[in-house]
């Protein structure tokens, strides 16, 4: 009875892993845009949405390969965030910061309802892009589905090369840079806009990535499917310390397991009002997020 | 001066503008309807006067969104069933105007369309086409004491005026229903329910479902709730319903939230039996599903599209020549019979378009009590005061990805 009740903790252990990997990957989004360009992009979850319409389209109504599918989704989503930035933001770069934030749920309304428009209101049952077969371990008492395998492993990949990227390469060090001090960055010869640009482009090829991952695990794609993940998203990078890296992978895996466990130890209904209670306790203890530093590099 | 000239050319093109919405929402209904009432004029009877009086019956239902096929399907069966009619010689002689309004799956929105509707000239209601709207819609209809049948809204609670009747099961009796059926079949003896437990509909139908387990020595070994706002990852409720041994997992919910619990369940490699009510209707209809996941599920449902009656057949017919094929469902059977039901009650009770609103619906909901009508979705339908319909259930079950009647 112990081994079967160990068993299923694990599983829920991993599934909220894997949850809070996709937390994570849409997490990095938007502490790297709040990092260098000091706004809250609310538009960056319906990225998500659109990164999967684009991968259903490819995939399911022209039956191509579903490799190119993501490939030819991290292009256009890149240029989509590079395009929203170039139109949206960048205009109001000397702006009260409120103004920002109304633009970006503009834009986040405006995407919604293109996509509704596109493609019309009704559901989509979105095919998975990964072919991974799902493990069974201890006598099938353990079954793992291949999202899982694959979204945790490939997360971990993302988070490790893009800290070295950030550390090590020029622009990297330029976002840092334009993150700590703007002014001074420009008189150090660094091109902000052009940073600013580059970190949008990050953040949206990476929310191509994670409609990928996501979509592939719960299947459902509507206008309003990159909603829900976005908010809980952006919780997970304040969780973790908003403007940190790191951060944001642990406030998006803290959060993915929490929630997952608590709905499976204690209520399947009131999961989402103990995330955000456990938010709000982190909050009031330290301000900052769990990583979140007063005087930090911030990217 | 430039900054007011300009201010006042915005407010004069804002108004212009609106003016003009305004105008083309109102016209091309109208425009669409005149064209139709002439061709239906023309082709029944000539020498009538195209001013006679018609019976105006409404429709309200989710025609977008996410339960929109629900409502596409009322809609267009209900179509046929008053074409069919009106071919015929209408009501007591009185022609039908019919006219659906999209609500959305919406309570806010399901009361507009019932305001707009009431512009339009509605006497009779017949909707709305799910619950929620329809807990909405009931106290602008009861205020108005306006004759309210609801094809497929199963909330009991819907009809709990007593100018509201239902075409469908209520809830607690689907939920009770299936918990006898699956009983009756020896489906299962341990069973999981995954349910909404921010949806009445799907509240309703597991509450009732749970009592009556327990009377047929059925037992329920997890209850998993979720809610609309945590309706994507059902991998715990999936993973308890494994571990805690059920052959037979009851899905009252809609068809959405299903295809993802069928393809997280197939992840883990998670076979039991599924069996869900009438909002699983629909499932094989969303684009890209992969139905062989849905292969084998059986639903609690008054209709069967294969059954051999003649009038299910020629129904059937007419649907599919009329939608590209589309084979209908039982929220299409339902609102087919509603149109029909609201006939027998207007000949039993004699009333005539030129009554008052609330005349017309006195007169029709003492009649409904009296009537008993030979539908699609059950032979000899009656009704009691309380709106709730009598009636056999029946189940259907996928197979190579059709709805094939189970029994």
């Amino acid at each position: 009875m112990l081994a079967g009740v160990d068993m299923s903790f694990i599983t829920y252990l991993l599934n909220g892993i894997s949850l809070g990997s996709v937390y994570s990957i849409i997490a990095l989004g938007y502490t790297m845009v709040y990092g260098i360009a000091k706004m809250l992009n609310f538009a960056h979850g319906d990225v998500i949405m659109v990164g999967g319409y684009i991968i259903f389209t490819i995939m399911s109504t022209l039956g191509l390969n579903p490799i190119l599918g993501v490939l030819i989704a991290i292009i256009l989503c890149t240029l989509l965030g590079m395009t929203i930035e170039r139109i949206a933001y960048k205009p109001l770069r000397r702006a009260p910061s409120l103004a920002v934030l109304i633009t970006a749920i503009g834009v986040s309304y405006l995407l919604q309802n293109l996509a509704l428009l596109i493609f019309g209101a009704e559901a989509k049952s979105f095919t998975s892009v990964i072919p991974v077969k799902p493990l069974s371990l201890a006598g099938g008492r353990l079954s793992i589905s291949g999202e899982t395998l694959v979204t945790i492993p490939l997360c971990i990949l993302i988070m490790t090369s893009l800290t070295i990227f950030i550390k090590k390469s020029k622009i990297g060090r330029g976002m840092v840079a334009v993150s700590e001090d703007k002014d001074a960055a420009v008189l150090m010869g660094i091109n902000v806009n052009k940073t600013i640009a580059i970190t949008f482009a990050i953040g949206s090829a990476l929310a191509a990535v994670a409609s990928a991952l996501m979509f592939s695990t719960y299947t459902n794609l509507s206008s309003t499917s990159g909603a829900m993940p976005g908010i809980k998203a952006f919780v997970a990078a304040v969780f973790g310390g908003i403007g940190s890296i790191p951060g944001a992978m642990i406030g998006g895996i803290l959060l993915g397991v929490i929630e997952i466990l608590s709905r499976a130890y204690i209520s399947t209904q009131l999961a989402d009002a103990i995330v955000f209670l456990i938010l709000i306790i982190v909050l009031l203890v330290k301000p900052t997020g769990i990583l979140g530093k007063k005087i930090q590099e911030k990217v | 001066m430039k900054k007011r000239i300009f201010a006042l050319l915005m407010v004069l093109s804002m108004i212009m503008l609106s003016l003009a919405a305004c105008g083309s929402k109102e016209e091309k209904p109208d425009d669409g309807k005149k064209d139709q009432k002439e061709q239906v004029n023309d082709k029944v009877d000539d020498k009538k006067d195209t001013d006679a009086p018609k019976f105006y019956i409404g429709g309200i239902g989710p025609i977008t969104g996410g339960a929109a096929v629900y409502g596409q399907h009322v809609m267009n069966a209900a179509k046929i069933a008053v074409d069919e009619i009106n071919a015929a010689g209408g009501i007591n002689g009185y022609q039908i105007e019919f006219r659906f309004e999209d609500d959305v799956h919406d309570p806010e929105k399901a009361v507009n369309a019932y305001n707009t509707l009431k512009d339009w000239g509605m006497q009779i209601l017949m909707g709305t086409v799910t619950s929620n709207p329809g807990n909405a819609v009931k106290e602008e209809t009861y205020a108005d004491n306006m004759f309210m049948l609801t094809p497929s809204g199963s909330a009991p609670e819907v009809v709990q005026y007593d100018n509201a009747f239902q075409v469908c099961f209520s809830d607690p009796n689907q939920g009770m229903a299936s918990a006898i059926y699956v009983a009756n079949k020896n489906l299962a003896k341990k069973v999981a329910v995954i349910y909404n437990s921010s949806d009445v509909y799907s509240t309703g139908i597991y509450e009732k479902f749970a009592e009556e387990a327990k009377n047929q020595n059925i037992e329920i070994v997890a209850a998993e709730a979720f809610t609309d706002d945590s309706d994507t990852d059902f991998t715990v409720q999936i993973q308890k319903a494994k571990d805690n041994g059920a052959e037979l997992v009851f899905l009252p919910i809609y068809y959405e939230e299903a295809t993802l619990i069928l393809t997280q369940a197939a992840a883990v490699d998670y076979k039991p039996l599924f069996f869900g009510c009438d909002g699983l209707d629909g499932i094989l209809g969303v684009e890209n599903f992969d139905t062989s996941l849905a292969e084998g599920v059986l639903l609690l449902t008054p209709f069967a599209a294969d059954a051999a009656d003649e009038r299910t057949q020629k129904f059937v017919a007419d649907y599919k020549a009329a939608h590209d094929g589309t084979i209908p469902n039982q929220f299409a059977a339902d609102a087919y019979d509603a149109i029909y039901i609201i006939k027998a009650a207007i000949e039993e009770s004699g009333v005539t378009p030129d009554m008052s609103i609330s005349d017309i619906c006195d007169g029709m909901k003492e009649a409904m009590t009296k009537i008993s009508v030979d539908g699609l979705t059950g032979a000899g339908m009656t009704w009691t005061s309380s709106g709730l319909v009598n009636k056999d259930p029946m189940a259907v079950v996928i197979k190579d990805g059709q709805y094939v009647s189970a029994d």
